[in-house]
């Protein structure tokens, strides 16, 4: 058996081209991007054809994935909690027409935000959707939850949720390779009743899924990543995915006693859950990410058993560690030395030489002058604009938005309305709110950073590099105002003339602030010289 | 045997070149590793960390608890201070010594030294200068990753053969230079 050392997101990478993927699809988010990553350097995986370029964004990601399933073949889709709000539409539906080839939707949840808007979920969204989902506990698990939600997914005819968290996704393990599957055959079929959502059929469709629910709870009750560790003690511990190995790290550590329910396939194991109720009088339920299990097991009668989440026995918001942990199992913590008083913080900053910068420094400039000071933001490194020195930006909701939130703004009245957004969150989702504003010919100005690359998660290819100035025009944005700046310390005066004669333009107006990222330059001159 | 080691620093000073050699070299020694980093949007100038493991028996928690660090692995002494809630009474302090200033407000340098000779906890503080000067400002990682080879439970060749393995692809004198790098920081730790 071969061994490797992998992060979790690459050992479900490894995971998905043993197991006889013919595709992957995505949109990088941390901290989901180095599954896609992992596969586009694969030799194996380009020897063996797996599509692996990066998408515009998640949903289009879902539906080529899903069309690939159509014609037989398995894929996977991955993406950040977030980007699941994005493509929650195909994924909603997809669990009623269902799937041919294996498909398994990867998602990485953010718990303590180390990157990221919100805490959310996603086991909410495979009760949402009534589909299947697989919560590994370690990498060697997030290697085989691959290769077994392919087969669960062609045997069931479903989509197959794997849900990781960032303290999997970015920690490495040593992973034992299985045997290698090979890829499905090329095999559509027209099967119009599964798979054309007319009210008619998907009906019929919604019912099936339904009544398939009593098999996958079986499914859950007799899964292979379900373990009972047995203690001899009334304590017990319900623990969901990762929160497994917290409890066993406080177990071992301690001696202690209390039996343990491990659980990693949803819908929940009713046999076993039913049992652990039963038996014990003190059980601890821990999950990773919001107290969905211990929701649904206090149910309305609020079974006084439980501890978890809402009753502070463990915290609420924030991930999981051994210390949390230890508390809530009623470890005495011991006394550690104090982090010494000149400690200061060393938040994150845009790099030394970055462009935002530049663009930030003239922006700044030229809104001085107003009364009303205001710039939309959006996702990705630019968001740091927020912060000291340049407090330039003044919103950042999620992809795309900057620009829609500035056109609503100026609606209002608002001026100037200043978007700011990078390239590649401009063709993730920022070009339908530039057409809307193009058809109104509101008043406001989009700045596109565009540095060439997607930045914030290291660096990927950017959809629409090179083509942004045809693309604006295409969306109907008049050739006269739609501005190219180089943002350069030397190039000042002239780029905040070129803000200033944008903003005061009637209608609407597009300035590429184009010059390349400083890390992806460093990392091309690097490659340029090794060749 | 367990080792709870902690990697600090700032974004691209290369802590995680530190985690791959010992990494490499517990996986040829048959132990088991388990090492938590960080990526995304707090790489960009922030604090970074990594919580690295390896012991002969079965690791469940990828993060360390606080108190149970045997070893703090800095590239910066203030970002070696962040985390000494973590180490253990018996711990040690592996750390560079000059400061990486991307803040206004960083302490003065020399308290920052004296509170880690103060600590109370053993500590081996390596001379970046130095380093910098006979070597290459580009391996202090390296030194770091030699002068915690006779404490961390690895035989310190095997550790040196991870040296040569994770750079053969960059060409023979740039394995040379790390080698003789990681030689240096044995070095440092007999002084200790």
């Amino acid at each position: 058996m071969k061994e490797s050392l992998l992060l979790g997101a690459e050992a479900v990478a490894l995971g998905a081209i043993d197991a006889g993927i013919s595709g992957v699809y995505a949109y990088p988010g941390t901290p989901s991007t180095e599954i896609t990553e992992f596969i586009q350097k694969s030799k194996d995986a380009r020897e063996k054809n797996i599509r692996s370029k990066w998408c515009c964004n998640e949903k289009t990601a879902y539906e080529a994935a899903l069309g690939m399933s159509y014609a037989g073949k398995r894929a996977i889709i991955c993406m950040k909690h977030v980007g699941l709000n994005a493509c929650a539409d195909p994924f909603m539906n997809s669990a009623i027409t269902g799937v041919n080839g294996g498909l398994v939707l990867v998602v990485a949840d953010d718990p303590s935000q180390h990157s990221s808007q919100n805490e959310q979920d996603s086991r909410y969204y495979g009760k949402f959707a009534l589909l299947p989902l697989l919560e590994p506990s370690n990498q060697q698990e997030a290697y085989d939850c691959v290769q077994f939600g392919l087969d669960f997914s062609e045997k069931f005819r479903l989509p197959v949720i794997l849900r990781l968290t960032t303290r999997l996704s970015h920690s490495r393990s040593i992973i034992s390779k299985r045997k290698f599957h090979e890829q499905n055959a090329f095999n559509p079929q027209v099967e119009r009743q599964r798979w054309v959502t007319l009210p008619a059929y998907a009906k019929k469709m919604y019912k099936a899924l339904v009544d398939l629910q009593p098999a996958l709870t079986t499914e859950s009750e007799n899964s292979p990543f379900l373990k009972v560790v047995e203690g001899t003690s009334k304590k017990a511990v319900i623990a969901c995915g990762l929160a497994y190995n917290y409890v066993m790290e406080i177990r071992q550590s301690y001696n202690l006693d209390f039996s343990v329910l491990k659980i990693s396939q949803y819908p929940l194991p009713n046999k076993q859950i039913a049992e652990f109720l039963e038996k014990y009088d003190d059980i601890l339920i821990a999950e990773e990410g919001y107290p969905i299990v211990e929701e649904y097991l206090r149910g309305f009668s609020d079974n006084k058993k439980l501890r978890g989440k809402l009753d502070g026995a463990l915290n609420r918001t924030g991930e999981l560690n051994p210390d949390f942990m230890a508390v809530a199992l009623g470890v005495k913590s011991q006394e550690t030395a104090k982090t010494p008083e000149l400690m200061v913080g060393r938040p994150p900053a845009l790099c030394k030489g970055c462009s935002h910068r530049d663009t930030y420094e003239a922006l700044n400039n030229v809104m001085a002058d107003y009364t009303e000071r205001h710039v939309f933001g959006d996702i990705g490194c630019y968001t740091l604009g927020a912060l000291k020195p340049f407090e330039a930006i003044t919103t950042t909701l999620d992809m795309g938005a900057s620009i829609t939130m500035a056109k609503g703004a100026a609606d209002a009245g608002l001026h100037p309305s200043v978007a700011i957004i990078g390239d590649s969150t401009f063709t993730h989702s920022g070009m339908p709110g530039l057409l809307d504003a193009v058809n109104d010919k509101s008043k406001m100005v989009v700045i596109i950073s565009d540095n060439s690359t997607t930045a914030m998660t290291g660096g990927q290819d950017s959809a629409g590099t090179s083509r942004l100035h045809l693309i604006c025009e295409g969306l109907g944005v008049e050739k006269e105002h739609i501005r190219v700046m180089v943002p350069l310390k030397a190039n000042l005066e002239k780029n905040m003339q070129i803000l200033k004669e944008e903003i005061e333009y009637d209608g609407v107006s597009v300035i590429l602030a184009q010059r390349e990222c400083v890390q992806t330059a460093i990392r091309n001159k690097k490659k340029q010289q090794a060749k | 045997m367990i080792k709870n080691i902690i990697l600090a620093g700032v974004g691209g000073q290369g802590i995680l070149t530190i985690a791959s050699i010992i990494d490499l070299a517990a996986m040829h020694s048959g132990l088991n590793v388990k090492q938590a980093e960080v990526h995304g949007m707090s790489q960009r100038g922030g604090d970074v960390q990594s919580n690295l493991r390896i012991s002969d028996e079965e690791i469940y928690s990828d993060l360390i608890p606080k108190g149970k660090a045997d070893i703090i692995l800095a590239m910066e002494p203030l970002e070696a201070l962040r985390y000494v809630s973590y180490l253990q009474k018996d711990g040690i302090i592996i750390t560079a010594s000059a400061p990486f200033k991307n803040i206004p407000n960083y302490p003065d340098e020399n308290q920052v030294l004296d509170t880690i000779k103060n600590s109370g906890f053993k500590h081996i503080i390596i001379d970046s200068n130095e380093i910098a000067q006979n070597l290459s400002e580009r391996v202090l990682n390296v030194v770091i990753a030699g002068a915690v080879a006779p404490i961390i439970g690895i035989d310190s060749n095997v550790m040196k053969e991870s040296v040569k393995e994770l750079f053969a692809a960059k060409g023979e004198e740039i394995v040379a230079m790390n080698v003789k790098a990681f030689e240096t920081g044995v070095e440092y730790n007999k002084k200790l």
